[in-house]
């Protein structure tokens, strides 16, 4: 990008925002720019990035509430939770490994992709954990939406909207989110399973125990599908749940307690174990669980895809050739399963020939676009990026 | 009082083609055009606020509610939704030119997966109805309103509604997957899915709270938690609400976050003891219900650290439940709160602002000042763990200015939440009832951003157009 622009603070994005909108002039919206790869490519001269607006601007361990001005680099938000024994449930995955970023994400990136890690099975997705934003509109105005307590249902959430919306709707420039406790011990049972629906299976046992399993991936490593169920508390909950556990899913393969598993869910979380090559693409989809084992056929069927199963089954990451027809079997099969896609990475070329999203209803996509309008009336925002009418 | 938007007198005269037009699209039973029978349509939760409708219509099908969106568009007749009408804040209230939507007919539970964890269910079915027909298998639906025996799940999509429970498992917006809606132009699109954060805009989530103005819900796929292995309830009594808020904050400084953490004033408790002879100790300030969950040795190793944690806050009393029954006893004065406090007075109203939990003892300090400067009762429960206050304002409906001085009353307790960095409603919704409010907690360009995106589903504003924004000078 040739010309960035990088307010140092709210007031200055709007001026750039407005100045923008009189020159009728699209922006490409980028906080670090560690996710440029993800989605289409935009099509915009020039950039504003919110990377000049950092800082905690509030945080209230008792109270639950962190908020932050959305450039804050996400690892300062989480050293700063650590400091209390805090965390962002959702545990946002770090992507500089996929996307070769040097720096990491930022807060407003984080929240506008809406991307959450294993823990999102049960805790949540950080749209759930989203409690207030300012956000930058088309207009060039300063819209606050939600607020800073934990329970608010007044008026339209516009918070659950912008998040997710790649920087299609609005410039965040400061998030509230929920913070909650990070629990004192974990423990990580991990199940060598026979097959890919073996392994399904058991997750599904795991979810459906009462032991509260805060992560359900399914490796498939070299030697064989593994299983992978997390349980998080105070140390002697989660040995007497382990044990539980244990012998819950002795049936479905040998089972091994791993004490300290920060790393394989570290990996988890940043798609390690999908093992993707760097000429590879990425995608993701999203879907119910049983289907997994299906979606999983389809696709090393097609094109040998490898995969990485998380959400109990529900998130499947895939690697393969970056062509048209991988993409094509990856929509199939999403399709198949009545699921959702993304395609997360691939070569600018293939990410503006193909769509990168499922395409919506015609009526659902009429109202997207005044929606879209209502918000971003002159278009600035990341065109492109998300659809290509869009 | 707050103002209803005038009429269309087109819309009125032509009633009986209106009526003709609904006999047409449905089964004759499913249209209600008598006076006598539409009486009860007339009013929800929020009882001082009535007004008849033009119609009511009862569909049983998603089709059925398309073709009475679909008519209704084309012939600019408005539409209010309305589920099980225990909307606190008249979310169900009619407009005399509309026509009113009733989804109690669309009750039945289309499919439940326990493997993958979910149930879809049409929107009449009752939010307890949901967990009835999963409990067999040791699954829940998570939110838990104290309305659940009553209200809807299209309701509850309608206001995010949460519970006593959702401080550790969410409210509304964050247990479901997807919905059926049919928009306001009558067409049928399907949000989400069966499976988690479908790719593009959250339009889930924006539906999620928007009170029946974006579009009627027919369908919603939630998901179902399996239970823990038990729960267990604590009773903590403290001679002032200061004191009792610190421990608030202290059991959540220490990492544990309890299941529910509910917060009872001097005059609630003593409205719910005489009601429900709970045990409560009629000496303290303020008491707390707080409920833990796992098996037995974790819900005593968690009770004895709470227990623990309680004991540097000089508590006049700690009572721990050794049982099932013991904690429903402690629960039951709770659950009855709003009906105990409806037998000491004929008529309130019941409060929902936010704050943040730090505020506590300033704000029911506030409410106390004002309390006596309105001449008015108030009792005090509150979702302590989320800052969720719900004073009931006592009053007599019976008598014009006490009513009056309730909502002055209210109106100024909700000011004071936002001031102190709240919100006007947590899980009640604006409603009609702090639609005048709103300008409180937003400026006018953010509540013309919101209206903007009402405009974008709904152009002609004719989906409960008098609900949750001040009623703009040309309306
Ligand atoms: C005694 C009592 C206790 C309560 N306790 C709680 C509580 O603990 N927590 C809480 O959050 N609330 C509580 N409430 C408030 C109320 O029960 C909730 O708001 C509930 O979700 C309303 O559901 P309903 O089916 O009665 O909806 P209604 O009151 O009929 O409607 C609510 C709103 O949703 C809209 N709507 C209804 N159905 C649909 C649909 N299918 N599609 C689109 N829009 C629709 C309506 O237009 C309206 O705006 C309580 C109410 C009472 C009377």
């Amino acid at each position: 990008m040739s010309d960035l622009i990088a307010p140092l603070n709210e007031a200055g994005v709007a001026a750039a925002v407005r100045e923008a909108g009189a020159m009728r002039a699209p922006l490409s919206i980028e906080g670090h720019g560690s996710k440029r790869g993800l989605l289409r490519p935009v099509q915009a001269a020039r950039g504003l990035t919110t990377r000049g607006l950092t800082g905690i601007t509030l945080y209230k361990p008792t109270e639950l509430v962190l908020s932050a001005r959305a450039g804050t680099p996400l690892p300062e938000i989480e050293a700063a939770l650590a400091e209390h024994g805090q965390m962002i449930a959702p545990e946002p995955p770090d992507t500089r490994g996929v996307f070769g970023a040097e720096l990491p994400a930022t807060i407003g990136g984080i929240v506008a992709t809406n991307l959450s890690g294993p823990r999102r099975i049960t805790a949540g997705a950080m749209r759930d954990h989203l409690l207030g934003i300012r956000f930058v509109n088309g207009m060039g105005e300063v819209v606050r939406n939600g607020g800073r307590v934990l329970k608010n249902v007044t008026g339209l959430d516009l918070c659950k909207l912008l998040a997710g919306s790649h920087g299609t709707l609005g410039v965040m420039t400061e998030v509230t989110m929920k913070v909650l406790p990070a629990a004192r011990a974990s423990a990580t049972l991990a199940i060598a399973v026979p097959d890919l629906a073996t392994g399904v299976r058991a997750l599904s046992a795991g979810l459906t125990s009462p032991f509260g399993v805060t992560g359900a991936a399914l490796r498939l490593d070299a030697a064989g599908p593994v299983a992978l169920l997390r349980l998080e508390d105070f140390p002697d909950f989660v040995a007497y749940r382990a044990g539980r556990l244990r012998d819950d899913l002795a049936a479905f393969g040998d089972v091994t307690v791993i004490e300290d598993s920060a790393a394989i869910w570290r990996d988890v979380r940043d798609a390690v174990p999908l093992g993707a090559m760097p000429e590879d693409a990425i995608w993701r989809i999203s879907i119910r669980p049983s289907a997994a084992p299906a979606v999983a056929a389809a696709l090393q069927a097609a094109f040998g895809a490898r995969l990485l199963l998380d959400w109990g089954g529900g998130l499947v990451w895939i690697a393969g050739p970056a062509t048209e027809a991988a993409h094509a079997a990856v929509m199939a099969a999403a399709a198949a399963a009545r699921g959702s896609f993304t395609l997360f990475r691939a070569p600018a070329p293939m990410r503006a020939a193909v769509p990168v999203l499922p395409e919506e209803a015609p009526a659902l996509a009429a109202i997207g676009a005044r929606v879209k309008a209502a918000l971003d009336p002159f278009g600035l925002f990341n065109p492109g990026r998300m659809r290509s009418s869009l | 009082m707050i103002a209803l938007p005038p009429p269309k007198p087109e819309i009125l005269a032509r009633r009986d083609e209106i009526v003709a037009a609904l006999l047409a699209l449905l089964p004759a039973d499913a249209v209600i055009h008598e006076a006598l029978r539409m009486r009860p349509y007339e009013t929800d939760g929020l009882s001082a606020y009535r007004q008849m409708p033009l119609a009511v219509v009862l569909p049983s099908t998603t089709a059925q509610v398309a073709a009475v969106m679909r008519y209704c568009h084309d012939n600019g007749v408005r539409v209010v939704p309305r589920g099980a009408g225990t909307s606190l804040s008249g979310g169900a209230l009619p407009l005399e030119d509309a026509v009113v939507i009733g989804m109690m007919r669309m009750n039945r539970i289309l499919e439940i997966d326990f493997d993958d964890r979910l149930a879809v269910v049409e929107a009449g079915v009752t939010n307890l109805g949901i967990t009835k027909a999963v409990e067999h298998e040791g699954f829940f639906y998570a939110p838990d309103p104290s309305s659940q025996l009553a209200c809807m799940i299209g309701g509850n999509v309608g206001m995010n509604s949460g519970g006593a429970h959702c401080l550790k498992y969410g409210v509304t917006a964050n247990n479901l997957l997807g919905l059926k809606l049919v928009t306001p132009q009558g067409d049928i699109i399907d949000l989400g899915g069966d499976h988690l954060d479908a790719a593009g805009y959250d339009w889930l989530g924006l539906m999620t709270g928007s009170e029946g103005m974006l579009g009627i819900v027919t369908e919603v796929t939630v998901r179902i938690l399996r239970g823990p292995e038990g729960a267990r309830a604590m009773l903590a009594a403290f001679k002032g609400t200061e004191i009792a808020g610190a421990a608030v904050d202290a059991i959540i400084g220490s990492g544990i976050i309890p299941v529910a953490l509910e917060f009872m004033d001097k005059p609630c408790i003593h409205a719910c003891e005489a009601f429900a002879h709970a045990g409560y100790p009629l000496d303290a300030e303020a008491m707390l219900i707080i409920e833990v969950e796992g098996s037995v040795a974790e819900q005593d190793s968690l009770l004895d650290r709470i227990k623990e944690i309680c004991n540097r806050f000089d508590p006049i009393s700690l009572k721990v439940a050794t049982s099932a029954e013991e904690s429903m006893a402690i629960w039951k004065g709770r659950k009855g709160a709003f009906g105990a406090v409806g037998r000491i007075s004929p008529d309130y109203l019941c409060m929902d602002g936010t704050i943040p939990t730090g505020e506590l003892p300033f704000v029911l300090k506030r409410i106390g000042e004002m309390s006596v400067q309105y001449g008015l009762q108030v009792a005090n429960v509150f979702h302590a763990g989320d800052g969720n206050l719900h004073p009931l304002i006592m009053f007599d409906a019976n008598d014009a200015s006490s009513f009056h001085k309730a909502e002055a009353f209210g109106g100024d307790i909700l000011k004071l939440c936002v001031e102190v960095g709240g919100c006007l409603t947590g899980e009640h919704g604006v409603g009609v009832e702090k639609r005048d409010l709103m300008h409180v907690q937003f400026a006018p360009h953010e509540l013309d951003q919101q209206r903007a995106i009402k405009t974008a589903f709904d152009p002609a504003w004719l989906l409960n157009p008098h609900k949750v924004f001040p009623l703009l000078d040309a309306a």
